[in-house]
C-alpha cells in the first residue's frame, strides 16, 4: 500500500475520495480537524494505529498510565480551549481512561477519547483484553461510538468533535475494533455535520433578556455568579463588561475563577464552602442573583433551602438540564453566556448601588482571606503567595484535590481565564500534575506550576518520566503536610481527631524520586529557602519537582460545613474562634 | 403521579440503554416500556411509564432530551391522549367454570386465544382501567401467567409527528 500523502486537504469533500486504511484515516481526520497531539498509549488492540503513528506526521505523548493520558488530554483542552485527543487500548487501557473521562465529563471539557477493542466478531465474547467500554462510559460521556463499520469513521470522528466543542462542551468516546481500523476506505471528511437530535441553543429568548435587564435595573442588591461556563463561552470580556456597567459585584465559582480578575474592586472572589466572607454574604442578603455558567452545585450552595433566600434567579446556561435543577431559576434563559450577555449589556441601565457597594467593602476588609504565620513552620498559604510573587501572577497553574487546591484557589489571584485548572465537580486526585502536562504541552511558552499535594502527586508521578523524555518545562510544588490534609481537617472538626489512616508520613523522599526519573528536585523546610527554591525552579530549563514541607496540621478557612449553610460558616478570621 | 413520556429517537444500538440509564441513574424504576418503529424505518419511539413526581420527571425528560440519540421528548400525561395495552391472560378454567370466564371475556370484548383442559388464554386490549377490572375479574379463577406489552400512547386529534424533527420541542 503506497504511503499516503498526509495533508490538511485531503479528502475534503469537495476533494476526490482517497483510498486508505482506516488507521490512515484516523489520523487524517485528526489532521483535518487540526489537532496537533495525541496523548496515548499502545496496546494490542490499537497496534494497526500505532504502525500509522509510527511515520506519521502527528504530535503523539507517550504517558506511563492510561489515567495520565486522559488528563493530560483534558489539561490541554482546558488551557487551550481546543478539543484535545487521549488515545488507549482495549480493555483494561479503555478502563484506565474511566477517571478522566468522568472528570471531563463533571466538568464539561471537550476531549475525544479514542479506544481500541477486539476485532467485531470477538465483541462480547470476554476476549482477552475486551471492556465493553461504550457501556461503561454511557452515563460519563456526552456521546459514544462503537464503529462497526470502517465507512462510518470519518462522519463519526467529525460528529465526535462537533458534539465535544459544541454547545455544552463535554468527552465523546469513539471505541475501534481492531479489524475495523485495519479496513479499507474511500476517505473523504465530511465538511458539514447534520445530526438530528443535537440542535443546541445559542441565541437567548430576547424577552427573557429584557426581563432579566429589568431585574438588574430594579435590583438594589445584585450579585453576579459565574461559573465554568463563562470559560468555556468565552464570556470573560462580556461578564467583565456587564459587571463594570451595572456595578456588580462577581462571586466566582472554582470553576470560574480567572473569569473576572481577583483583584478587580467588584470582584469578591469565590464563593461557597471555602469561599470568601463577603462572597458568601452578598450571596445570602441579594436581592437578585444572576447565575452565568453555573450550576449551583452543592459545594457552592450548601443547603438549598437557605441558599440567597431573598434572591430573584436569573439562570443563563446553554444547558436547559441545568435551568431550575437545583435552584428554581425566576428568570431563566437557555443560551451560549457570551452571546447573551452581549445582548443583556445593551439593555442594562448603567447604575452604581452604592449602598450595597458600601456594605461589601466593609466585608471584604473586616474579613479578608487570612492566615497566622507560625514560628519555625512554612504555612501552605505563603506558598501560594509566593507562587505568586515569582510567576507574576501569570502562570498556567493546575491543582491536585484538597486543601492546597482551596489554597491555590483562594490566594493565587487568578486574573485570566483559562490559567486557573482544577478538577471541580469529580474532584479526583491525581489530575494536578499530568493536567500541568497537558496545559504545557498546549501553551508553549506558558509558565506552567502543578501545585500539588504529597497525596496527590502520588496517585500519577509515573507521568515524572514522560516530562523528562520530552522535556516539558513543568514545575511541580508538593505543598506537603505527610497527610491527607482535607480528610485530616474534617476528622479534626467533624469525627473528633480521630485520623483515621490520613497520616502519610511513610511518604518516600521526593526529591529522590524525582532524581530517580532523571527530573531536579529540591526540598524546602525552611521559609528563608521558599523563595530562592521558587526562583530556581522558575528558572531552570526543564522540568522540576519542590518538595515544600509546610505546617502539618493547618486548616482552609472560612469553612461551611457539608450542607449547612452561610450561618454556619466558620473560621470567619482565618481560623477557629475558641 | 404516574407519567406517560413519548420519546422519538434514532433507532441505532444502544438508545435503550442511553435512555433507560437515566431513570435508573436517579433511582426511578420505569413502569413499563414499549418500544418499536415509527412511519419512519430510521425512528423509533419508546413509550414510558414512570410513577413520579411531576419535577423528577421534567428533570428526567430533559437530561434525555440532550442524549444525542433523542429527536423528541413529550410528556402525554399533559395533553389529550389514547393509550392501550395488548395483554395475555392464562387463567385456571374447569369445564364447571370455562363458561364463566367466557362471559366476563364477552363482556369486556376480549378473545380467548388458546384453550386446554386446565386453562384458558385471554387476550385483551385496553386502557389501563379496563385491563385493572379484567384482571381483578379473572383472579378469582387462578392467574397462572400474565404477559403484558406495556402500553403505547397517542396524543389525539390531527396533529402528528411529521416533521417533527424542525418543530419546537415539547419539554426542552
Amino acid at each position: 500500500m503506497a504511503a499516503v500523502e498526509w495533508s490538511k486537504s485531503v479528502g475534503k469533500d469537495s476533494a476526490k475520495p482517497v483510498r486508505m486504511r482506516a488507521g490512515e484515516a484516523f489520523v487524517q481526520a485528526l489532521k483535518d480537524e487540526g489537532v496537533e497531539v495525541i496523548f496515548g498509549y499502545p496496546g494490542g488492540a490499537v497496534l494497526p494505529i500505532y504502525d500509522i503513528l509510527y511515520s506519521a506526521d502527528i504530535k503523539h505523548v507517550l504517558v506511563r498510565h492510561e489515567q495520565g493520558a486522559a488528563f493530560m488530554a483534558e489539561g490541554y483542552a482546558r488551557a487551550t480551549g481546543r478539543p484535545a485527543v487521549c488515545l488507549a487500548t482495549s480493555g483494561p487501557g479503555a478502563t484506565n481512561l474511566v477517571t478522566g473521562i468522568a472528570n471531563a465529563y463533571m466538568d464539561s471539557i471537550p476531549v475525544v477519547f479514542f479506544t481500541g477493542n477486539v476485532a467485531t466478531a470477538a465483541i462480547g465474547s470476554d476476549a482477552f483484553q475486551e471492556a465493553d467500554i461504550t457501556g461503561i462510559t454511557l452515563p460519563i460521556t456526552k456521546h459514544n461510538y462503537l464503529v462497526k463499520d470502517a465507512r462510518d469513521l470519518p462522519r463519526v470522528i467529525r460528529e465526535a468533535f462537533h458534539i465535544a466543542s459544541s454547545g455544552r462542551p463535554g468527552p465523546v468516546l469513539i471505541d475501534l475494533p481492531k479489524d475495523v481500523t485495519v479496513a479499507e476506505i474511500d476517505y473523504v471528511y465530511p465538511e458539514r455535520v447534520d445530526i438530528p437530535g443535537y440542535k443546541p441553543t445559542y441565541r437567548g429568548n430576547m424577552r427573557q433578556i429584557l426581563e432579566a435587564a429589568h431585574a438588574i435595573n430594579l435590583a438594589e442588591r445584585p450579585v453576579l455568579y459565574v461559573g465554568g461556563g463563562a470559560v468555556h463561552s468565552g464570556a470573560h470580556e462580556e461578564v467583565r463588561a456587564l459587571a463594570e456597567k451595572a456595578n456588580l459585584p462577581v462571586a466566582m465559582t472554582l470553576m470560574g475563577l480567572g473569569v473576572f480578575p481577583a483583584d478587580h474592586p467588584l470582584s469578591l472572589g469565590m464563593l461557597g464552602m471555602h469561599g470568601t466572607v463577603a462572597a458568601n454574604w452578598a450571596v445570602d442578603r441579594c436581592d437578585l442573583l444572576i447565575a452565568c455558567g453555573a450550576r449551583f452545585d452543592d459545594r457552592v450552595t450548601g443547603d438549598l433551602s437557605k441558599f440567597a433566600p431573598h434572591a430573584k434567579v436569573i439562570h443563563i446556561d446553554i444547558d436547559p438540564a441545568e435551568i431550575s435543577k437545583n435552584v428554581v431559576a425566576d428568570i431563566p434563559i437557555v443560551g451560549d453566556l457570551k452571546l447573551v450577555l452581549q445582548d443583556l449589556i445593551e439593555k442594562v441601565q448603567p447604575k452604581r448601588p452604592e449602598a450595597w457597594l458600601k456594605q461589601i467593602d466593609e466585608w471584604k476588609k473586616e474579613y479578608p482571606l487570612r492566615y497566622y504565620p507560625r514560628d519555625g513552620e512554612i504555612m501552605p498559604q505563603r506558598v501560594i503567595e509566593a507562587i505568586y510573587e515569582v510567576t507574576g501572577g501569570d502562570a498556567i497553574c493546575t491543582a491536585d484535590v484538597g486543601q492546597h487546591q482551596m489554597w491555590l484557589a483562594q490566594y493565587y489571584g487568578f486574573k485570566q481565564p483559562r490559567s486557573h485548572i482544577s478538577s471541580g465537580g469529580l474532584g479526583a486526585m491525581g489530575f494536578g500534575f499530568p493536567a500541568a502536562i497537558g496545559a504545557a504541552v498546549g501553551c508553549p511558552g506558558r509558565q506552567v506550576w502543578s501545585i500539588t499535594g504529597d497525596g496527590g502527586f502520588q496517585m500519577n508521578l509515573q507521568e515524572l518520566a514522560t516530562v523528562k523524555s520530552y522535556n516539558i518545562p513543568v514545575k511541580v510544588a508538593i505543598i506537603n503536610n505527610s497527610f491527607l490534609g482535607m480528610v485530616r481537617q474534617w476528622q479534626e472538626l467533624f469525627f473528633d481527631r480521630h485520623y483515621s489512616h490520613s497520616d502519610l508520613h511513610t511518604n518516600p523522599d521526593f526529591v529522590k524520586i524525582a532524581e530517580a526519573y532523571g527530573v531536579r528536585g529540591l526540598r524546602v523546610t525552611k521559609e528563608e529557602e521558599l523563595a530562592p527554591a521558587l526562583e530556581e525552579a522558575a528558572r531552570h530549563d526543564g522540568p522540576f519537582v519542590l518538595d515544600i514541607h509546610v505546617a502539618r496540621e493547618e486548616n482552609v478557612f472560612p469553612m461551611i460545613p457539608s450542607g449547612k449553610s452561610v450561618a454556619d460558616m466558620v473560621g470567619l478570621k482565618g481560623r477557629l474562634e475558641s | 403521579m404516574k407519567h406517560i413520556l413519548s420519546i422519538l429517537v434514532q433507532n441505532r444500538p444502544g438508545v435503550l440503554a442511553r435512555v433507560a440509564g437515566l431513570f435508573s441513574r436517579r433511582g426511578y424504576n420505569i413502569e413499563s416500556i414499549a418500544v418499536g418503529t415509527t412511519e419512519d424505518p430510521d425512528v423509533s419511539r419508546m413509550i414510558i411509564v414512570v410513577d413520579a413526581e411531576e419535577r423528577i420527571v421534567e428533570l428526567i425528560a430533559k437530561n434525555v432530551h440532550k442524549l444525542i440519540d433523542v429527536l423528541k421528548v413529550q410528556n402525554l400525561t399533559h395533553e389529550s391522549y389514547i393509550d392501550r395495552e395488548l395483554v395475555l391472560i392464562k387463567v385456571n378454567a374447569t369445564p364447571r367454570t370455562r363458561s364463566e370466564i367466557m362471559q366476563i371475556v364477552s363482556i369486556f370484548r376480549a378473545h380467548i386465544v388458546d384453550v386446554s383442559d386446565q386453562s384458558l388464554v385471554v387476550e385483551v386490549t385496553g386502557d389501563e382501567g379496563k385491563i385493572d377490572a379484567i384482571v381483578s375479574l379473572l383472579r378469582p379463577f387462578g392467574i397462572k401467567e400474565m404477559v403484558r406489552t406495556g402500553r403505547v400512547a397517542m396524543a389525539r386529534g390531527a396533529w402528528s409527528d411529521e416533521g417533527q424533527q424542525q418543530r419546537p420541542r415539547v419539554i426542552a
